[in-house]
């Protein structure tokens, strides 16, 4: 740390950012600096591994999460912009589930949309964010909203696969 | 580098002004996390304005015109009915930009006052005759967006300002719009080069250009022509491509971008033309009249409570 870089009394803002939130339903609290993605955040203050870090930078989509009801990335949100947010991660999206997954990861492992698997989680959260906005949609609407997901085994098929059998299952009441 | 959320205006342009080379604004942060990630900026004072209590909506649609906000998303404009019957190039334009997810978070104002000759919602607004009201301790000032941009990366917006809102007029009556754009690859990546235009009632014709120079350009208005006839629709385009001086860099080459610069512009010209008695009929892959396909998040990237 340089000399200017100590906070002066004047300074406008701060260099360490109290952040409190929702996390998958629970209220959370954290302390991070203001660089800190919310990415990061996510992974080593509140140990929510399953969001992917790869890009980082907005390519890639494993890192997607659902933030107030709109799938974003994670990684191009500061943590501290999650002040008073509900954020649903991967590990919130099954919690509740007998087998700790929901109908779309089961719809994935059903139609072998899961390869080497580090994706999916961005492509799962993609995924629910398509259909809770669109419930019954066409496969361009599916390749258009998966479209900032990238799956470096190429199981574009396949999730496109996962994502028409979990809306078929939801349109069954 | 130190985070600051202020609930003012006043405050944000204070701020701003107490930092002016060393902060930068935060609105959807699409653009500025990956410059911070690289290094490539280094500010010392974020200014996260998304708690400003006083900003505009970030859509408000009234007879004259739509005013937009700083928090306006892609996503917002994509869903808004009265933006989709209005401005469809502009539509054209956000819905193409980076992912859902990135358009869920990128400021519509944002993508102009970056000041990106790539940016794509930059030139529909030029030709949609766009403004833009800056503002700054010292007050505020609206200047046309054709105006704003100064240089790649430069704009009217100086240090220590900050762009509050950005106004789009109603389109006369008869008038349509049309957006085109080149890429490499279909999704998630910049223009090698784009033109929205606007054709008028009586068929003047006005284009924004984009990547064919240091900033998003205007061409035109140029009189009338009749569109069936390829000696005077050379003519024209060659008229309103005349500002474009297109240079070569990793997305294409200059004779490229120079020949395709003139295709995307009758192709857009023809289908505004086109659209001129068939409002509101955007393509089904934007969502068609039902809207089923894109819908705006009703609170993300909107002033925080």
């Amino acid at each position: 740390m340089t000399a200017s870089d100590v906070q002066s009394p004047d300074d406008i803002g701060s260099d360490q950012v109290n952040v409190t939130c929702t996390v998958n339903g629970k209220p959370a609290a954290f302390s991070v600096p203001p660089h800190r993605t919310l990415m990061d955040a996510l992974r080593y203050q509140l140990g929510l591994t399953g969001t992917k870090t790869c890009c980082a930078e907005g390519e890639c989509g494993a890192c997607t999460v659902i933030i107030d009801g709109a799938g974003v990335n994670s990684c191009l949100m500061l943590a501290a912009e999650a002040e008073g947010r509900d954020i649903v991660t991967i590990e919130g999206l099954g919690a509740e589930k007998p087998r700790g997954i929901c109908d779309l990861q089961e719809s994935f492992l059903e139609a072998g949309a899961v390869q080497c698997g580090f994706c999916i989680p961005g492509q799962v959260m993609a995924a629910e964010y398509l259909l809770r906005t669109n419930p019954d949609p066409s496969v361009e609407e599916i390749r258009e909203g998966m479209s900032g997901n990238l799956c470096r085994c190429a199981g574009y098929q396949r999730i496109v696969a996962a994502v028409q059998m979990t809306a078929q299952k939801r349109a069954i009441p | 580098m130190r985070y600051y959320r202020p609930v003012t205006t006043v405050e944000a342009v204070a701020a701003l002004a107490s930092e002016p080379q060393t902060s930068r604004i935060l609105v959807g942060g699409t653009d500025l996390l990956v410059a911070l990630r690289h290094k490539a900026v280094q500010p010392k004072l974020v200014v996260d304005i998304k708690g400003v209590q006083d900003l505009s909506a970030p859509i408000t649609v009234d007879d004259e015109g739509i005013t937009f906000g700083p928090t306006a998303t892609m996503s917002d404009v994509v869903a808004h009915p009265v933006v989709r019957e209005w401005f469809p190039a502009l539509v054209e334009a956000a819905v193409v930009v980076g992912s859902v997810a990135i358009r869920n978070r990128a400021s519509l104002i944002a993508n102009s006052a970056n000041g990106s000759p790539a940016a794509d919602t930059s030139p529909p607004l030029v030709a949609l005759s766009a403004s833009v009201t800056i503002a700054s301790v010292s007050g505020e000032r609206t200047v046309p967006l054709r105006e704003f941009f100064l240089a790649s990366r430069s704009t009217l917006c100086g240090p220590g300002e900050m762009v509050i809102s950005m106004r789009v007029p109603r389109p006369a009556p008869g008038s349509s719009s049309a957006f085109e754009r080149m890429t490499r690859r279909r999704g998630v990546d910049l223009a090698t080069c784009s033109v929205g235009a606007v054709v008028d009632g009586n068929g003047a014709m006005t284009v924004g250009l984009g990547a064919v120079g240091p900033t998003t350009l205007q061409g035109g208005p140029v009189a009338p022509v009749d569109l069936s006839s390829q000696d005077e629709m050379q003519r024209a385009i060659e008229a309103l491509v005349a500002t474009a001086t297109p240079i070569a860099d990793v997305r294409a080459g200059k004779p490229y971008r120079t020949a395709m610069i003139r295709v995307l512009t009758r192709r857009a010209l023809l289908r505004a033309a086109g659209r001129r008695n068939d409002r509101g009929a955007l393509p089904d892959v934007l969502g068609g009249s039902s809207s089923s396909t894109i819908q705006a998040d009703p609170t993300i990237g909107r002033r925080s409570s």
